[in-house]
């Protein structure tokens, strides 16, 4: 494949708090348009890579970040970027689902309103498409109004989906989207996963081997700070190069 | 083992006693100024002015006074609190020398007494400030700013619950939970605009409790306005900042001290504290409300 065709590509990337290094020196390259999975024991620096692709681990003090991360070819650490539109452009969706307090509705069009879109049909037409997108529009359409927290788990979840959607962004990155939701709940966020490929470029943190499996077509193994082995997910499953790999897949560890 | 047992005991009912006692204290004071000031309560008495050199008449003047000074002081120390708040607790490092300078800051005017207030109130606001507007307007020459007025009293009394504030808005901040300021940020909002759009929303009870713990607060002390502007009697209402006012605290005080008659001032005297206390109490218990609906929400 031409190098042209990366969506993001690391080259390097070491992240520090005071001293201690969370991430050594991570060399990755993500296509467009698949599912990435990170995958690793706790506290292998994946969720701490996946925060630093769209900068918000800006937020945390003290921190240190050295390497490049290219997004569409524009290293996002430089100068002149612009951490606002980045972060329009790759969007997060969190391990806990955290609807704002305010009407399904309104969750929605919260991204689109900070962005400086007043109109309200334009806006109708943002919050129905980003619903349905994150297939929650028919379990809301009666009632926009009713409160984000008043939903299920899983509609949450899939609300911020949808509110992440509304921004228009190129790449969502996951942090463990899933991992608070029940069985069928997580099934209904992957099946999202598998169509929301086809427009976006996606980035996602588990804990749930399966779950990678199931949903990414490569997959990154992560340890103490270290990509250990990235392949194909077909591959990575069925025959790791690395023992490690092997051992964390199968269990033996982690 | 007798010994132990004993001074057990001992610890129990001395603690309990103390207990006791501070809800006996409570309850005299309360029912001393109930049974006193009820009698002369009325209607009247809230709605008219003195008369008869203070010694009938109501205390209307006084009560209009202390609203008017809580008022124009909430308008000038709730925003400054809040924004100070939101400075300490969105934009300064948490170890930074500068945050540090402002808590240390903070915390020694909470323990300022009173009277200093006042004191500084006279000598900057009055003398300095309102002196040298004089100085620009008249060259001098017409006393008007630079005399203690309704404007310096609720700036000095302002400054005085500064403190109260700052550390409710603080606290109401902190239990906007993270993940909301980061789904808001990760959606490409500013900084500046997670802060008015989610902070500050989810944090109003935290802001009207701060508002009127310092209204109560305020509505309270005599010491900040003895100087800066509160007067011993007025004919008329203030109708200007740079008018004198009379105010409910220090009507008390100029009653029970400075009275021409101060015997046949008693009734009005027990009257008006049971006015100034149910005003306080009343501001306190919705402060409480008010924050136990925070603590409840930060619960969960």
């Amino acid at each position: 494949m031409d190098n042209a065709n990366y969506k993001i590509r690391t080259r390097d990337l070491r992240f520090s708090v005071r001293e201690k290094e969370a991430l050594k020196g991570i060399t990755i390259d993500v296509k467009p348009n698949q599912v990435t999975a990170l995958i690793g024991p706790s506290g292998c620096g994946k969720s701490t890579f996946l925060r630093s692709l769209n900068r918000m681990n800006d937020l945390v003090e003290g921190a240190v970040v050295r390497g490049t991360v290219l997004v569409d070819h524009i290293d996002i650490y430089g100068p002149e970027v612009d951490v606002v539109a980045l972060r329009k452009k790759v969007g997060m969706i969190f391990q806990k689902s955290n609807p704002f307090p305010k009407s399904v509705y309104d969750n929605v069009a919260y991204g689109p309103r900070v962005n400086g879109i007043r109109e309200r049909k334009v806006l109708d037409e943002i919050v129905e498409t980003s619903l349905k997108q994150a297939a929650l529009w028919d379990e809301v359409r009666d009632d926009l109004s009713r409160s984000g927290l008043a939903l299920s788990g899983g509609q949450q979840q899939r609300l911020c989906i949808a509110r992440a959607l509304a921004v228009g962004p190129e790449v969502l990155l996951m942090d463990e989207p899933a991992s608070a939701l029940d069985p069928s709940a997580t099934a209904k966020i992957e099946e999202l996963m598998y169509v929301l490929k086809e427009n976006y470029t996606i980035v996602i943190v588990t804990h749930n081997m399966q779950q990678a499996a199931r949903v990414s077509d490569v997959t990154a193994f992560f340890y103490i700070g270290e990509l250990i082995e990235m392949d194909e997910t077909r591959k990575m499953f069925t025959n790791p190069s690395v023992k490690q790999t092997e051992d964390y897949i199968t269990g033996r560890f982690g | 083992m007798i010994g132990r047992k004993f001074l057990d005991f001992t610890v129990t009912t001395v603690s309990a006693s103390s207990a006791l006692f501070i809800i006996l204290i409570v309850l005299v004071l309360i029912g001393d100024i109930l049974l006193n000031g009820w009698s002369t309560l009325s209607w009247e008495f809230i709605t008219e002015s003195p008369m008869q050199g203070m010694t009938e008449g109501g205390i209307f003047p006084a009560i209009f006074g202390t609203f008017l000074l809580v008022v124009i002081m909430s308008f000038v120390g709730v925003p400054i609190g809040t924004v100070t708040a939101i400075y300490l607790s969105e934009y300064a490092g948490q170890k930074s020398i500068f945050a540090r300078a402002i808590r240390f800051a903070v915390n020694t005017l909470a323990g300022v007494p009173a009277i200093v207030f006042g004191l500084f109130g006279l000598g900057f606001f009055v003398q300095f400030v309102g002196g040298g507007v004089d100085q620009v307007v008249s060259g001098g020459a017409e006393l008007r700013w630079g005399q203690p007025n309704i404007l310096w009293s609720s700036l000095t009394m302002a400054l005085l619950t500064l403190p109260v504030v700052i550390i409710s808005v603080e606290e109401s901040i902190k239990t906007v939970p993270r993940e909301l300021r980061e789904a808001s940020l990760a959606l490409g909002a500013t900084k500046w605009t997670t802060i008015r759009k989610i902070v500050l929303p989810n944090s109003i009870t935290g802001i009207l409790t701060g508002a009127i713990l310092a209204v109560s607060r305020g509505a309270g002390e005599v010491a900040p306005i003895l100087f800066t502007g509160a007067a011993y009697f007025l004919p008329k209402l203030p109708d200007s900042l740079s008018d004198q006012f009379m105010e409910l605290g220090y009507h008390i005080f100029i009653m029970s001290t400075q009275s021409t008659d101060v015997e046949a001032t008693i009734g009005i005297q027990y009257a008006t504290t049971l006015v100034l206390l149910a005003l306080t109490f009343s501001l306190n218990f919705s402060a409480i409300f008010l924050r136990y609906k925070v603590r409840t929400r930060s619960a969960h």
